[in-house]
């Protein structure tokens, strides 16, 4: 299928790439169909909304800038999309890029979560207060990396 | 908006299966119990609303203000205390 993409125009994406957002994301609740593209500058994701080419958001794994991350957030949640194993979770952070991109920062307390196996996802809310909406991906790199071995 | 004076104690219901509790009131604070199905989502506002405020921020990302992440991975290597 052809798809209008913020990052790449149009191109072609293969339909295990989409994904459906029933409840849509916050802020942006009308939209529920994205695809999940690979950004060239892995590890970078873009998902992209199929109806509306400006709504794009990077995302990341958390984990690869915060090993200590923990996926907290009510069972329910995993259940409204079907998950009921933890091997069928794909969970990623939304990135925002500012003047710096330096500065970027991740959303570890509105994690997106995804289904595998039937590719329904949905962005949840952490209920560990920890996690915040601007984590700077490059001071807390930096942290973990000054960590001895 | 309907406003209801309340005791600690004394309870509101919404529909049949919602109901609020004033739990405890101490200066301006107040503690407030809430019963819902599972089905209903209840949040504070504010973190409902900041992640509703960073996600219309993270669509302003520009395709190329993404940086390689090799270069980012040396930033963050590199730096000194």
């Amino acid at each position: 299928m052809r798809v209008d993409t913020k990052a790449y125009g149009s191109v072609e994406v293969d339909e295990r790439q989409t994904i459906e957002f029933p409840y849509g994301i916050l802020g942006f609740e009308k939209l529920k169909s994205y695809v999940l593209l690979d950004a060239p500058q892995q590890p970078f994701y873009w998902l992209q909304a199929l109806n509306l080419v400006e709504v794009a958001f990077v995302l990341i794994n958390p984990v690869i800038f915060r090993p200590d991350y923990t996926l907290e957030i009510p069972e329910e949640e995993l259940e409204e999309i079907g998950i009921d194993s933890a091997e069928k979770i794909l969970n990623f952070a939304i990135v925002t890029i500012p003047q710096n991109p330096m500065e970027m920062t991740a959303n570890l307390q509105g994690p997106i979560i995804i289904n595998k196996e039937t590719r329904v996802g949905r962005q949840s809310i952490s209920t560990n207060p920890e996690w915040g909406v601007r984590h700077p991906i490059l001071k807390e790199l930096a942290a973990i990396r000054q960590q001895p071995c | 908006m309907l406003i209801l004076s309340r005791k600690v104690d004394e309870r509101i219901m919404i529909g049949d299966e919602i109901e609020i509790s004033v739990i405890d009131i101490r200066g301006d604070q107040v503690k407030i119990g809430i019963s819902a199905p599972r089905s209903i989502k209840v949040y504070r506002k504010e973190v409902y609303q900041a992640i509703q405020q960073e996600n219309i921020e993270a669509v302003k990302a520009k395709p190329s203000a993404l940086p390689e992440w090799e270069s980012f991975v040396d930033r963050a290597t590199h730096r000194k205390e």
